[in-house]
């Protein structure tokens, strides 16, 4: 039985095989000219030192939530795409339907601010 | 590749359909209209709940499985929903006022009450697992938003972050004994786990036993059975008091009928081996619930151990099994709506703003400034205690009887004691408006013509069917039977 | 038969309930704004035309023969499904009329009195609103048709006298008094609602003709289940008759008015559980081993509660206990099968106790408050009428013939002595002696000797007015009479109430009738009874009038017996200490420990051992919430465990 799951455990080794080479590689052929930018863990601008305990405002929170919520929402419509002729008019409702109901708490999340900053 | 698109049977869920499309009406029109109908929307929402229940009475006496057989229509889902209505409907009563005067009078909170509505509905309904498994979530995060509403209170604030917290955690164990209980049988169909488990004799199967065991954990954390009950008392204190009496009353009656639905249809025979160690949880939760009660000062806190303690009765019911246990526990379930709600319509008439009043102390020397609200809530306190002639009576004693028939007799022996300790805790609070002279001056009562229709309608239920119980009781017994 | 409107007065039975209900609430919703009259005539209409109703039914009754001497009027049906099914009703037989009847007529003299007796009271109509209810409960409970609306009824007597004899809440003692008569009651009645829980499941209804009907064939002789029934049934009793264990709420029921002290411990409530035993009396004859542990509760509880009478001081708590010792008496003869003696002693008994009540009220009344016996005395000059009826109650209870009480407690005897053994004899014998004893103890200490009144009492004592008086002399004429209605040779109260004996109203069963006895044996008995009560009186009459200064010499001598007789065998102490402060306790420790401390900090020590704290709770920041999310964890697990090594 457990030999259908090999193929899983080669592309497993290959991965890491893979990840752990390119490092060994580019450690040993790479060009090592640091600056102290360079030597900062995030270079996004991140102060890495200081409290752990920032506190960020709430917006950040919101708006990720909101770009999952639609994100998921395409998520749908990849499926209904793929079998889009089969389904006919039956997946048209049911998919307005769906994209009506997403739409409303669009209008309401825009009415209720939620988009602008401040 | 052809797809085949399943039956599917609007006529099923009409009631479900009728209830989302204008809850999300009443979201858009807050939102639209802000101020002009924003009061309006109360209103609204209990003629939703009200064409709702016409609906669903229609659907009275037929058996229909829909949608792969995932969703069913049955005497039994019909009665709960109707359970569930009049009591949404009698919460959204108390709250029209409520909210105005907590300032928290926004459309959501009706449109998240009926969308909880929907969920338990869906609970009820549920002929799947994973239907079951939706509606349960789809009201637990309605409920989560809800208890959390009086966003400038930090008590209500860390309510509805302990709430989601430990339901997020038990919703956990509920998932996990559904796929093992998918990985066990191959299905998450309730009547197909049951006719594979006719055909398969493999009740000590530690996987089933595993998986009902993760299934009680996670509906006894929605009942707050002992020792999932933890989260009860902080949670009813800090939530907005209708919230709490819609808590106290919607989310356990659903959870109980989704529990004796698997329990009673899924997975009779090893229910009947489970009986074991329900047993134990019930006298637990009956036991804990009551002696706990007895030792809270704040009215909000007692009726939350209160409710504890008669989920244990419930539980009862569901343990008796056989005819009379189902119909039994829907019974009590209708009962407890009234009787329960009651008690909230007074401590909401009774508090002010920002939640004061809520100590029994303040209620002292009530029977003699508002005797006809004092006379109320002591209908309420003695039919929660289980005294005749009122309903609470009644349930009980169905109860009981059930679990006798069935051969419990020792759990009916805790459970008539429990009555007995209960008494002290109910009864504290007649003795404490009738018998204590006023700790201070009340404030204006916050009445309003909707909250006094929801005490008459509870007063009513209470009084009404505990003296004619006979036409609910040959209606539950009607719908008690499950297959 | 007569008619009423082309009626029977029988299918009018509804009447007798709905009259004192209606009463109570007129009174109740708009007695505030009624004059005190108009509340006192409408609350004693009520009682008086229920009473006038059971007359007339009774007649109705009498036209009937004797074995169809039965009528149910149904109502609704209550609950009603498939296999179970109840129907609210009402059942008319004689052992209810009986029962209706006391409880009207009584309870209308006391209606009466208290007009008198409370004209001064603030709460004047809440107290005539909670009366009437509490006659209408008692009226529910004898005359419901089945075992569930009599619990109704039962429940309802305890719900009013939680309200009655808490009535003046502002002293703590009364309103404590009135939760415990409510939670021992509902001690109590954790045992009866098990036994019609019990009789459902096994007979499949609740209906009283349906199961005396089928007890007899269902059940075996002495059985597992029947034994259960009655003894579970018996524990209601015990609560609500005051008997022991549970008769400790009876004499702090005296918090209450005085009517309301008559009324409980004369007319209703206490002689529930009499009723109940004789209702059943069919499933009762089935256990003899119930029936023996009903006889000696009531043999013991008469002599236990006589000897603490002995000692007592106050007025009404002597009185208190008299009432525990002669509803022993009942049951007693209940226990020995001699049910119709048990229901001729309920009532010749509520005659002379709302006599005696009623009384010790007037002089209570007199004395501006006072209850005391040792600050009493010499009180005959001044209240004369009170004093000649009181001395009625006192033959009557004492059992002097031809007072009331004499037929029915010679009837008792004689059939504990016939039925019975020598032992339970013995006991109600002795407990008659003492009865005598401490009840002429208390005339005498009251009415007779020297006064010992206080000077303020001496010059405001007076004779009570006409409303008090006259409802003391319609009972004591009662007192004097009533007997006769036993009259051993002719009873007229045996040959009404034989059919309810022994099942399905067919009269085939001795009920318990005399005629087995020869008449010498009788007249022997009757004699033996009398000497017994003469011979407490003359000891009541050395000590507390040839030679005042016994007593306190007696209870020097034997201040060990005296203390502990005195201080009513410490029950109430012990019963606080094992039982009420234990539970009290608990429940904070419960909460407290258990739920707050235990189960967290065992949470927390298992949190650390396993050092979960770290990583899996860093999710949860409050700290509470990662206890109860591990105390659920912890749940489940126990669960799985438990459930895999289980099943």
């Amino acid at each position: 039985m457990l030999i259908s799951y090999l193929p899983i455990l080669i592309l497993l080794l290959v991965v890491m095989g893979f990840a752990i080479s390119n490092i060994i590689i580019s450690a040993l052929i790479g060009r090592h000219k640091p600056t102290a930018e360079k030597l900062s863990p995030y270079e996004c601008g991140v102060e890495p030192i200081g409290s752990a305990r920032e506190r960020f405002s709430v917006k950040f929170y919101i708006i990720a939530m909101m770009f999952v919520i639609f994100d998921i929402e395409v998520v749908f419509l990849y499926p209904w795409a793929v079998a889009y002729k089969s389904l006919a008019l039956f997946g048209l409702i049911e998919m307005a339907i769906f994209i009506i109901i997403l739409l409303v708490g669009y209008v309401y999340i825009w009415k209720r601010g939620g988009f602008e900053w401040e | 590749m052809e797809i085949v698109i399943p039956p599917f049977d609007l006529k099923s869920i009409s009631p479900i359909i009728i209830i989302t499309v204008f809850a999300i009406i009443i979201l858009a029109i807050d939102v639209f209209f802000k101020k002009t109908l924003r009061d309006a929307l109360g209103y609204f929402a209990i003629l939703v709940v009200a064409v709702t229940g016409m609906v669903v009475g229609t659907q009275l006496g037929e058996t229909v499985y829909s949608f792969s057989n995932m969703f069913v229509v049955d005497n039994f889902s019909v009665f709960f929903s109707l359970i569930f209505l009049v009591s949404t409907g009698i919460v959204i009563l108390l709250s029209i006022r409520y909210t105005k005067q907590e300032g928290i009078n926004n459309g959501e909170y009706y449109t998240l009450i009926l969308f909880a509505t929907m969920g338990m509905m869906l609970m009820a309904g549920g002929a799947d697992l994973l239907t079951i498994f939706l509606g349960l979530e789809i009201m637990s995060i309605s409920l989560y938003v809800l208890a959390g509403f009086r966003r400038d209170c930090v008590r209500s604030n860390e309510a509805s972050l302990k709430y989601f917290l430990l339901g997020a955690f038990a919703t956990c164990f509920l998932l996990y004994g559904i796929a093992m209980l998918y990985g066990a049988t191959g299905t998450t169909n309730i009547k197909e786990i049951a006719s594979f488990l006719a055909n398969n004799p493999s009740l000590s199967n530690p996987m089933i036993v595993t998986a009902t065991s993760l299934l009680v954990i996670g509906f006894g954390f929605k009942v707050a059975c002992v020792p999932f009950h933890k989260w009860t008392p902080d949670v009813y204190e800090g939530a907005p008091t209708a919230i709490t009496a819609f808590m106290s009353v919607g989310p356990k009656v659903a959870a109980f009928a989704a529990f004796a639905r698997v329990f009673l249809v899924a997975l009779p025979d090893v229910g009947q081996k489970w009986s074991v160690i329900l047993w134990v949880l019930a006298a637990l939760t009956m036991t804990v619930g009551n002696l706990v009660a007895i030792a809270q000062t704040n009215i909000k806190r007692m009726l939350a151990y209160s409710s504890i303690a008669h989920a244990g009765y419930a539980l009862m019911a569901i343990i008796a099994g056989g005819d009379f246990g189902p119909a039994s526990l829907i019974f009590y379930m209708l009962a407890y709506t009234f009787m329960n709600l009651g008690a909230f319509a007074v401590v909401i008439i009774l508090g002010r703003k920002g939640e004061e009043n809520a100590n029994i102390e303040d209620y002292s020397g009530l029977g003699y400034k508002h005797p006809i609200l004092a006379v109320s809530m002591c209908i309420f306190m003695f039919s929660l205690a289980g005294i005749p002639p009122f309903v609470g009576f009644i349930g009980k004693f169905y109860i009981f009887s059930a679990a006798i028939k069935n051969g419990f007799i020792i759990l009916a022996i805790i459970g008539v004691v429990n009555c007995v300790i209960a008494v002290f805790y109910y009864l504290r609070v007649t003795v404490v408006m009738y018998m204590k002279k006023p700790v201070r001056e009340f404030a204006p009562l916050s009445l309003s013509p909707f909250i006094i229709i929801a005490l008459i309608i509870t007063v009513w239920g209470t009084i009404h069917l505990g003296i004619f119980p006979g036409k609910i009781i040959a209606l539950v017994q009607n719908s008690s039977l499950l297959y | 038969m007569p008619y009423f409107f082309g009626c029977s007065y029988l299918d009018l039975i509804g009447y007798v309930l709905l009259f004192p209900i209606a009463g109570s609430v007129i009174n109740g919703l708009l007695g505030k704004k009624l004059s005190k009259p108009v509340v006192g005539i409408i609350g004693c209409t009520a009682i008086g035309l229920a009473f006038i109703l059971s007359f007339f039914v009774f007649i109705d009754l009498l036209h009937l023969a004797p074995e169809h001497r039965v009528f149910e009027k149904d109502y609704f049906t209550w609950i009603g499904s498939g296999s179970f099914e109840s129907i609210a009703g009402l059942q008319v037989d004689p052992l209810s009329v009986v029962m209706i009847m006391m409880v009207s007529g009584v309870g209308f003299i006391i209606h009466v009195y208290s007009v008198g007796y409370m004209q001064d009271d603030d709460g004047f109509y809440r107290y005539f609103t909670y009366l009437n209810l509490f006659t209408f409960s008692m009226l529910l409970l004898v005359l419901a048709n089945n075992f569930l609306l009599m619990f109704i009824g039962w429940e309802g007597v305890g719900l009013c006298s939680y309200l009655l004899i808490g009535y003046w809440f502002e002293k703590k003692s009364a309103s404590s008094a009135g939760m415990k008569a409510f939670i021992v009651n509902r001690v109590g009645d954790f045992g009866f609602i098990l036994g019609i829980m019990l009789i459902f499941v096994t007979f499949n209804t609740i209906d009283f003709t349906e199961v005396f009907q089928a007890a007899p064939e269902h059940l075996q002789m002495g059985g597992f289940v029947v034994t259960m029934i009655t003894l579970l049934l018996f524990v209601g009793a015990i609560g609500k008759s005051a008997q022991i264990p549970l008769y400790t709420w009876l004499p702090d029921a005296m918090e209450g008015p005085t009517p309301v002290s008559a009324l409980i411990h004369a007319a209703t409530m206490v002689t529930a559980g009499v009723y109940m035993v004789v209702r059943c009396n069919v499933l009762y004859t089935l256990a003899p081993f119930s029936l023996t542990v009903v006889a000696v509760i009531g043999g013991v509880t008469a002599l236990f509660a006589a000897t603490i009478g002995l000692a007592q001081n106050d007025i009404k708590r002597v009185l208190a206990y008299s009432t525990v010792s002669q509803i022993g008496f009942m049951f007693l003869a209940c226990g020995v099968g001699a049910y119709i003696a048990g229901i001729f002693h309920l009532v010749t008994h509520s005659f002379f106790k709302a006599l005696l009540f009623l009384g010790a009220g007037s002089v209570i009344h007199g004395l501006g408050g006072e209850q005391d016996m040792r600050k009493m005395g010499g009180l005959k000059k001044y209240m004369p009428t009170t004093y000649k009826t009181f001395l009625i109650g006192t033959l009557a209870i004492a059992g002097i013939p031809p007072f009331a009480g004499f037929f029915s407690k010679d009837e008792v005897l004689l059939e504990a002595f016939t039925k019975g053994s020598l032992l339970i004899w013995g006991l109600g014998a002795f407990a008659a002696l003492l009865t005598a004893f401490y009840m002429f103890r208390l005339l005498f200490m009251t009415f007779c000797g020297k006064s010992n009144m206080s000077k303020h009492a001496e010059a405001h004592v007076h004779e009570s007015p006409m409303i008090i008086l006259i409802p003391l002399l319609v009972l004591a004429f009662l007192s004097i009479g009533g007997g006769f209605i036993g009259f051993p040779t002719a009873s007229a109260i045996n040959s009404f109430l034989a059919p309810v004996i022994g099942g399905g109203h067919h009269g085939t069963v001795d009920g318990g009738s005399l005629h087995h006895v020869s008449a010498g044996m009788m007249f022997s008995m009757m004699g033996i009874s009398t000497g017994i009560a003469i011979a407490g009186i003359f000891i009541a009459y050395l000590m507390y009038i040839k030679n005042p200064d016994l007593p306190a010499k007696i209870a020097k001598k034997f201040k060990l017996i005296y203390t502990i007789v005195y201080n009513k065998y410490y029950v109430d102490e012990i019963y606080d200490a094992t039982i009420v402060n234990p539970t009290v306790k608990t429940s904070f420790i419960l909460w407290r420990i258990v739920d707050v401390r235990i189960i967290d900090g065992f949470v927390n020590a298992i949190a650390r051992i396993v050092e979960l704290k770290g990583e899996v709770l860093k999710l949860f920041q409050t700290g509470y919430v990662r206890n109860y999310a591990l105390s659920i964890l912890l749940g489940g697990v126990i669960i799985i465990v438990c459930s895999l090594i289980l099943l």
